[in-house]
């Protein structure tokens, strides 16, 4: 693991120089958080006592993420970010791994004796560290078959490109779909932290209209989130109740139809979109309107980051990328080179690559990460199912979908219903049988009953991958 | 079976499915209050594309994004005239 490259300040100091706090705040559908308070509070004694501990911040709002993160960095050795839609059964094993000392879900901390139980877990007890040389904020990448992964940043590579020495008087107030925290959404809440500008956060039981309206009231000029995020946003009245000066999209690919709908929407925007992950961080914003990016971007001096393409994947370079996993067992990130391999597949059609899918298959639904090999395991238990293949499937709202092709046993005895009946049935019974088993993004949107898959000489299904 | 009444159809099953109250579906009707949420309506968009043939969304140009479901029925109905 590299150390720290350049000493920086806390979070909660450049909060502090980054100008008039008084008159900056973070929103959410119930709470209004001034930034002067959170970040001028003298070290709270409950705060205090996380110093050089780990601590995992498993909080229900997004505001009060927020707010602990300006006190804990800078106190706390390492910073591990629950993501809201995790499972909590996951809990215990993250704790373990990522050696938690204290894993809080109220904030402020109350005292561990205030006798309530609320000021939670206290896990085995971690090493003494006074005055870490930088936190360690441990991210976690977005769901995946298995253990979503987890990975450290500090301050420095998550935000070190914000820091300057004269940040101008005062930043815009940012709108964001994503949750802070995950790393699209953290991104934005460190740029309005020390931008500086303000933020207004969504809430989970809101519409799309309200969040809008809610922005919309609170003067916010820059809205960011994924191209389904914008969908979404586009199909409802309030759209037009805001009038953005800077629209941007990441965390899926942006296609040109959305990029068209928001032009049309937002004349007069700077409408972006921008690749970035949680291992490579930022690889390269476009702002030409145009889906895909630039040739002219791959090993172009000078840029955000370095990049290259290396077996039709895109790897990313720069002092933005992550620091490793922290889980060692899992191959270093970045490479020997100081690459990070997104795993996104590119092809070069004119002077543009434009992006072809995930190279392991993955297919993406509105952000949600569905691997093709799970879907197909339930599908296969089915006691009609010789064997299945489920791919992706462009979709105008979620940006993919999954759908399967199925290929049934032979039928025992002569089914009685036509073969059109018993093929909507059986269609049917998969569906109620995966929905069953797997979470709702996961379970196929249509299936087809096909006579036979194709296998390739190795054995092994052939995929048709973009 | 009428495009309305496929479109219809389509999206009582959907909802059903993923197991969300819907209320009496009128023209008026916000699509996104409806309580479909965008997996759903997602899902509804991939099931008419096999059973009507036509995917509207993918239009080149000029596809106004449907607010409400009359709109939203109005763009298969037009799609496939």
């Amino acid at each position: 693991m590299k150390t720290q490259r350049v000493e920086r300040p806390c979070l909660r100091a450049l909060v502090l120089r980054a100008g008039d706090a008084a008159a900056r705040f973070i929103a959410d559908e119930a709470t209004r958080l001034d930034l002067s308070v959170v970040a001028g509070v003298a070290a709270r004694p409950s705060v205090e006592r996380l110093r050089g501990k780990t601590v995992l911040l498993a909080l229900a709002r997004q505001v009060d993420t927020a707010a602990a993160l300006i006190e804990l960095d800078g106190v706390a050795r390492r910073i591990v970010l629950w993501p809201h839609d995790l499972p909590i059964g996951r809990m215990d094993g993250v704790i373990k791994a990522a050696e938690v000392d204290f894993a809080i879900s109220v904030w402020p901390p109350l005292e561990p004796d205030s006798g309530d139980g609320v000021f939670t877990i206290r896990a085995a007890p971690g090493p003494e560290e006074i005055d870490p040389p930088a936190s360690e904020w441990v991210l976690f990448t977005s769901g995946t078959a298995g253990q979503p992964k987890m990975v450290v940043h500090t301050l420095d590579s998550l935000a070190g490109h914000l820091f300057s020495d004269a940040p101008p008087a005062m930043g815009p107030i940012w709108c964001t779909f994503y949750d802070i925290r995950r790393y699209g959404g953290l991104q934005i809440l460190l740029r309005a932290l020390i931008g500086p500008g303000s933020l207004v956060l969504s809430c989970p039981d809101e519409t799309p209209g309200m969040f809008l309206a809610r922005a919309a009231a609170a003067g916010a000029t820059h809205f960011l989130g994924t191209p389904s995020h914008w969908r979404r946003a586009l199909m409802t009245e309030e759209a037009g109740r805001i009038s953005p000066a800077y629209v941007r999209l990441s965390g899926e690919v942006a296609d040109q139809m959305i990029l068209d709908k928001l032009r049309q929407s937002y004349g007069h925007a700077r409408i972006v979109h921008a690749f970035a992950s949680t291992e490579a961080g930022l690889a390269f914003e476009v702002a030409d309107g145009e889906a895909g990016f630039p040739a002219a971007l791959v090993s172009q001096p000078g840029a955000a980051a370095d990049l290259r393409i290396l077996g039709h994947a895109l790897q990313v370079r720069s002092r933005r990328n992550a620091i490793g996993y922290l889980d060692k067992r899992i191959n270093a990130i970045p490479d020997a080179e100081g690459f990070v391999d997104t795993g996104d597949i590119v092809e070069l059609r004119g002077d543009r690559y434009y992006f072809a899918g995930r190279r392991d298959g993955t297919v993406n639904v509105g952000g949600q990460k569905v691997h093709p090999e799970e879907v197909e395991a339930v599908i296969n238990q089915h006691p009609a199912v010789e064997m299945s293949l489920v791919s992706a499937r462009a979709s105008p709202i979620t940006g993919a979908i999954v759908v399967a092709d199925v290929v049934c046993r032979p039928p025992g005895t002569a089914p009685s219903a036509s073969p059109a009946d018993s093929a909507r049935a059986m269609q049917s019974d998969i569906r109620d049988f995966c929905r069953a088993r797997l979470a709702a993004h996961k379970v196929p949107a249509a299936i087809r009953i096909v006579p036979r898959l194709d296998i390739a000489p190795s054995g092994k299904l052939v995929r048709m991958r973009a | 079976m009428p495009v309305r009444s496929t479109v219809e159809s389509t999206i009582v099953q959907v909802a059903a499915e993923h197991n969300k109250s819907l209320p009496p579906l009128t023209d008026n009707l916000p699509l996104l209050e409806s309580g479909l949420d965008s997996l759903c309506l997602a899902v509804v968009v991939a099931r008419l594309e096999d059973g009507l043939g036509v995917d509207p969304f993918s239009a080149a140009e000029g596809v106004v994004l449907p607010v409400t479901i009359g709109d939203f029925v109005e763009l298969y109905e037009n799609a496939t005239r």
